[in-house]
């Protein structure tokens, strides 16, 4: 229970040939990563890996990046999916997220601030938070499938307007939930040890990779993806699957919102989700995947969530506030980024061609005409 | 005539990883002379001209260019003289005019060398003024601020002396393609080019256009200015042009006067008139059976597609294999994507087996039975990074759409099905399409296709860049399922391999179907008088 | 000789999106002056007042226009405000430097973020958004780390630079019947110095058009000689720069660091560039449309703030609302464009 960490060094030396194959798998990579900020974790502290229960429920420092992670592995598979097919990203993730989240206790709480006893259906706040974020993705999904915008600046709309509709909805107050029941999402089943989201992470990967492997989703996707001309003249609507995707991403984004709102049994417009459209970025690209679009892999993604997780974990234990954080993500995104480029990798491979991009090749001496 | 040559290309090689592009290939290019480089798919023309214009470096040969009085081209000097043409004629004997050989490294350096390329696809920036297109990277300036005045005032004089119909402040995206073509030449001209290049510049210009092009060209040739003419198009090059040079395989095929090669001899050096001696396949196929009475599986009646394809009828029966002929650019794949749908059509009417249909995309033609291997196969065929076995079995799968997936033991089962059938060489059914060689991946399209069990198949170039061996193995395939009953459309640019298997051939020049030959009027003489056109036909 | 008479439009796509942001802004003004006369909203001060405190986002999105330009973006313009402002206060009241010094620091930590995201979107190919994005919370971040406390200034040089009020020679005469001059702050000046530099730079200098040419089609520049990635990289240069300084007018009027200011200023400044007519796409764009596009969302602000009762929330809403709106017409226009072209070139 407490050994979650692969031992990638075990198998490695299992000959040479077998190092190759590992080194060559797609997730070698991101499980190096995960294990490095792990290593560090448990430098810094040695009970790291320590689980003990009180009062019924695992406690430990591993348990609490696992849960924390919860809502970050949601983002990043629908980050994942998004990407892939557009080959862009979703930055609204987080203001979406500000959005379920007033939504859903906004119903719960019938208008009032702070309430003890739910004003509505539970099930019918949830189900209305789903589906207004679904609606905030098919509005992205609309304007870079249809109308062609890149995903980014499409996205930029939400990221910024999202959270301002989100304090409207709210009427700007921060509503309290305060009924037991709510707080199930984000902590406990009685009786459970486990933490709740870290059954809404599990479902979602479980039900996203279900949906992968029984329909032909990951094919359209990959394929919309990589060559959207040749997808369409073997009869893909990459339009339609791009849209899916930012329909899906939407709607996992109201997910993690729902489950970030249970914890603090608030709808906190300014706060909840704060910085997580990069951390969901951040997951995709140390997964392995390529922000261009095309091949992806969900289980490098999750790592990749459980690793910043895991950074983040480190960071605060070296005294690093919430607010800094941003810092060295966003170090990471500029260094990952610089190594999957096509000049840095053609600069390794032969240093003395310099241009790699482009058909057409200058003279390093300009000429002026 | 020694000392009238600008360019002399000698012996030039180029190669590329598995392909000979051009092998020992000699051109010259006289002052004042319009000359034609012809030739089909694959013969070496662009890479002839991107080894010249410094895209490519060549791997042997010699490029001389003429040196003379004219200065390097830079400022551009007052009142928008333009080298050659301000001072032609014997004034200018004295000065020793001598071929220096060049080697081009960039496009940049060609132009400093006094090459210049104008291309198909207009290098100007459409969101920027006539008169800065003219002049970008090159403003007069004036306290180191440009001089706008002295731009307008010098790209007026140019327009006028060029007789362009534009003026200098006019933004380029509101001119025509034809004026914009010009104004390129203009930009060409008045940076002191020698030998201009224009690559395909009349493919998107209608008739009126064209014939503005041609007086600018005209033009330039008494202003003693070496032009080198791509085109696809007979007609002009018989109209304008002074020379023709022939390219088929990379090599050289001959360099003629126009006036003594008729058209049909040049389609034929076009298209190399011996057939190969590959083994003869079996005729009884071609003979056209009596399909009549039958419900043609597909009729067209009118279809066409603004600016690709002018309207067209056609019929195709099961069973038949229906060639598609005339020159690169003729229409040939732009009738095959107006069929499915690739291209969606703008007027007539399509029937699938004596229904009419409106497909809205691709998948609705894919239902009604038909499969398309489209001429690019990088841009529009392969998906590259996904393996040889989902780029077999994706147009199936999209057909069955995303809640039906095929299971992954099926595709396997599919994917080696096809890898054996074709004989596609890949290290394994997983193994990205990418690392697969040109030909195998043109085999996993075709499997792709037939996997989809379609009754209508479109081939659109499937033999380009294809070793001599799987060509005659797609002939046979094209054969096979013709004779298990599909329709079979088939394009390409070797008339042989069209003579061996289709029953019929529709024949496009220019953009429009101008006929259709079958039984006894399919032979190499006939269709090449077909293509050609212009003089008597006796179809 | 045949010379056919040309066919000018009577109206560009560009002049009719510019046309359409100024009567947006006149319109919106007017109605302002309507229905809230009795706020003053009628008073020349407060259309003077649009220009005070939306000085630092004229020359912030000045600078994103130029980048806009060339077909790029850059977000990080927010953050880097928000960082100048905080290094510029913590270095004159925690580490008592000098305001001149602070300024120097200022412009220095915009030209820092110009030339790594510039060397990184142009030399190694990387997506300007995913750059910026990076730099724009690296920015944030990095303000987080120098202090996690607001730092109110009280420099006296500063202070007197903040409040130097500078007269107008027209003015009103309020009730008590006594004349007040309308007054605008130096931070305008800057301001529109830098608009009108900027207008030159773009309509007068080589590299001017070069950002235009490589904006409406790269490999067009590339082939007519231009040096495509210079350019490029210069143009986010400039824009790091504009920020810094931009920043640092931001803050003569807060007066203050601290990690949430300018929060959304990124957007601010997109918003009026696009609304300003320049096209996402590139090749178009013009600094006077984008000073109406800062207009228009100061209008929006102020006619939020006057009406009283709506939160401030809507300012962003409306203004995101808009961008969208303006992001859909230009989608239009330019698929109006390219329908209207496609029958000239092949597939």
């Amino acid at each position: 229970m407490s050994k979650q960490n692969p031992d990638k060094d075990l198998s490695a030396r299992a000959g040479a040939s077998g190092i190759q194959k590992v080194l060559r798998h797609r997730l070698f990579f991101p499980l190096l990563c995960l294990a490095l900020v792990l290593l560090a974790n448990v430098a810094k502290t040695p009970n790291f890996f320590a689980v003990s229960i009180n009062n019924g429920v695992l406690y430990g420092y591993i348990v609490d990046v696992v849960n924390r992670a919860s809502e970050l592995v949601i983002l990043a598979i629908g980050m994942t999916l998004a990407t892939a097919a557009s080959g862009g990203q979703d930055i609204s993730v987080g203001a979406v997220m500000a959005v379920s989240a007033a939504v859903c206790c906004q119903i719960l709480s019938g208008g009032e601030v702070s309430v003890t006893s739910f004003q509505n259906p539970l099930v019918l706040a949830v189900s209305a938070s789903l589906a207004a974020s679904a609606l905030c993705g098919a509005f992205n999904g609309f304007l870079v499938a249809r109308l062609r915008i890149q995903p980014m600046v499409a996205t930029l709309i939400l990221f910024t307007a999202g959270r301002g509709v989100a304090q409207l909805i709210t009427a700007g107050q921060i509503t309290y939930i305060r009924v037991s029941a709510y707080k199930t999402a984000g902590g406990y089943i009685p009786g459970v040890p486990i933490p709740v989201p870290i059954f809404f992470a599990i479902g979602t990967a479980v039900i996203v990779a279900l949906l992968l492997r029984f329909t032909a989703l990951r094919l359209f996707v990959e394929a919309a993806g990589v060559n959207s001309s040749a997808a369409r003249l073997v009869g893909l609507g990459s339009a339609r699957v791009v849209f899916v995707t930012y329909v899906i991403c939407g709607f996992l984004a109201g997910l993690a919102g729902f489950v970030a709102s249970s914890r603090i049994y608030s709808a906190d417009a300014n706060n909840i989700g704060l910085y997580l459209e990069m951390d969901a970025i951040l997951a995709v690209a140390l997964g392995g995947n390529i922000l261009g679009g095309g091949r992806f892999s969900l289980a490098g993604s999750v790592i990749g969530a459980f690793t910043i997780q895991s950074l983040s974990t480190t960071l605060y234990a070296m005294n690093i506030s919430a607010d800094q954080l941003p810092v060295y993500k966003a170090a990471a995104v500029i260094a990952i980024i610089t190594l999957q480029s096509d000049v840095f990798r053609g600069f390794i491979r032969n240093p003395r061609i310099k241009n790699i991009t482009g058909s057409i090749v200058f003279s390093k001496k300009e000429t002026q005409t | 005539m020694q000392d009238n040559i600008v360019l002399r290309m000698q012996g030039i090689y180029k190669s590329f990883p598995g392909v000979q592009a051009l092998r020992n290939v000699d051109f010259t290019l006289r002052k004042g002379e319009i000359h034609a480089l012809m030739g089909e798919n694959g013969a070496g023309k662009s890479t002839l001209i991107k080894v010249l214009t410094g895209v490519y470096i060549m791997d042997a040969g010699e490029i001389h260019i003429q040196s003379g009085s004219s200065g390097p081209a830079g400022s551009s000097g007052p009142a928008g003289s333009s080298g050659p043409a301000g001072s032609s004629g014997p004034g200018r004997d004295g000065l020793a005019e001598v071929l220096v050989p060049v080697v081009n490294h960039s496009p940049q350096e060609a132009q400093a060398n006094g090459i210049s390329t104008v291309y198909q696809e207009i290098s100007l920036c459409p969101n920027l003024t006539v008169a800065e297109n003219l002049f970008i990277g090159r403003e007069p300036r004036k306290f180191g601020l440009i001089d706008w005045k002295t731009i307008n005032k010098k790209a007026d004089m140019l327009l006028k002396r060029l007789k362009i119909p534009s003026v200098s402040t006019q933004q380029l995206d509101d001119c025509s393609i034809a004026v914009q073509q010009m104004i390129a030449i203009a930009r060409a001209v008045d940076m002191k080019c020698k030998a201009l290049i224009l690559d395909e510049p009349t493919s998107s210009l209608d008739d009126d256009e064209v014939t503005k092009l041609f007086q600018l060209m005209r033009q330039l040739k008494e202003q003693n200015v070496g032009i080198i003419f791509v085109t696809h198009f007979l007609e002009q090059v018989y109209e304008v042009c002074d020379r023709i040079t022939v390219l088929r395989n990379g090599e050289l095929a001959g360099e003629y006067e126009v006036k003594d090669l008729p058209r049909v001899q040049l389609v034929a050096k076009m298209m190399g008139k011996e057939f190969d001696d590959l083994a003869e396949i079996k005729t009884s196929a071609k003979s056209s059976p009596d399909f009549e009475s039958e419900t043609p599986f597909i009729e067209a009646a009118g279809l066409g597609c603004t600016g690709n394809i002018k309207p067209f009828d056609l019929r195709v029966y099961k069973g038949e294999v229906v060639g598609f002929t005339g020159l690169l650019g003729s229409g040939r794949s732009e009738l095959a994507r107006a069929l499915y749908s690739a291209d969606k059509p703008d007027s007539g009417t399509l029937k699938v087996r004596g229904t009419e249909v409106r497909f809205s995309s691709p998948l609705d033609a894919m239902k009604k039975g038909m499969a398309y291997l489209p001429e690019d196969r990088k841009r529009d065929g392969i998906i590259a990074e996904l393996s040889v076995r989902e780029n077999i079995i994706i147009a199936l799968q999209a057909k069955r759409g995303v809640w039906k997936p095929i299971s992954r033991k099926e595709s396997e089962n599919f994917a080696d099905k096809y890898i054996a059938l074709l004989q596609i060489k890949t290290a394994g059914r997983e193994t990205p399409v990418k690392s697969l060689s040109g030909g195998n991946q043109q085999k996993v399209i075709i499997g792709r296709w037939l996997l989809t069990n379609p009754e209508y198949l479109i081939l659109d170039e499937p033999t380009r860049g294809i070793d001599i061996g799987t060509k005659t193995e797609i002939q046979k395939l094209v054969l096979k399922l013709a004779h298990d009953g599909v329709g079979v459309a088939f394009i390409s640019s070797e008339i042989e391999e069209m003579l061996r298997t289709c029953t019929r051939m529709a024949v496009l020049r220019d953009r429009q179907k101008v006929g259709e030959l079958s039984g006894g009027d399919l032979k190499q003489e006939i269709i090449m008088r077909t293509i050609a056109g212009g003089e008597k036909q006796n179809v | 000789m045949r010379i056919i008479p040309l066919q000018r439009k009577n109206l560009s796509d560009t002049t009719f999106l510019l046309l359409v942001t100024i009567g947006l802004f006149a319109a919106m003004y007017a109605a302002g002056m309507i229905i809230f006369t009795n706020q003053g909203f009628a008073k020349p001060q407060m259309f003077l007042n649009l220009f005070i405190t939306n000085a630092s986002l004229i020359v912030i999105s000045c600078g994103l226009t130029v980048v806009m330009i060339t077909g790029g973006i850059d977000i990080s313009v927010g953050s880097v405000t928000a960082l100048v402002c905080m290094v510029a206060a913590y270095m004159m009241e925690k580490q008592g430097a000098s305001v001149y010094a602070a300024v120097s620091v200022s412009l220095g930590i915009g030209l820092a973020f110009g030339l790594a995201q510039g060397f990184l979107v142009s030399y190694l190919g990387i997506q300007p958004f995913i750059v910026t994005l990076a730099g724009m919370f690296f920015g944030r971040g990095m303000t987080a780390v120098i202090s996690k406390e607001m730092i109110s200034i009280k420099n006296e040089v500063f202070l007197a630079w903040a409040n130097y009020k500078i007269d107008l020679p027209f003015g009103t005469t309020n009730k008590k019947g006594v004349f007040q001059h309308a007054y605008i702050y130096p931070t305008v000046i800057a301001a529109l110095v830098i608009l009108i530099l900027v207008i030159i730079l773009l309509k007068r200098t080589k590299f001017g058009r070069a950002l235009y040419a490589i904006g409406g089609n790269q490999q067009s520049a590339l082939m007519m000689g231009l040096n495509v990635r210079r350019t490029r990289f210069f143009a986010y240069v400039l824009s790091g720069f504009l920020a810094g300084l931009g920043g640092f007018l931001f803050c003569l009027n807060s007066a203050a660091g601290f990690v949430e200011q300018a929060r959304g200023l990124e957007m601010d400044a997109v918003s009026s560039s696009v609304i300003g007519g320049t096209l996402l796409s590139g090749g178009v764009g013009n600094p006077i449309g984008t000073l109406f596009g800062v207009l228009i969302k100061g209008t929006i602000s102020s006619l939020i703030t006057t009406q009283g009762s709506l939160s401030s929330w809507w300012v962003r809403i409306a203004l995101s609302a808009l961008l969208c709106f303006f992001i859909v017409l230009q989608s239009v226009i330019t698929s109006r464009k390219r329908k209207t072209k496609s029958g000239s070139s092949g597939p």
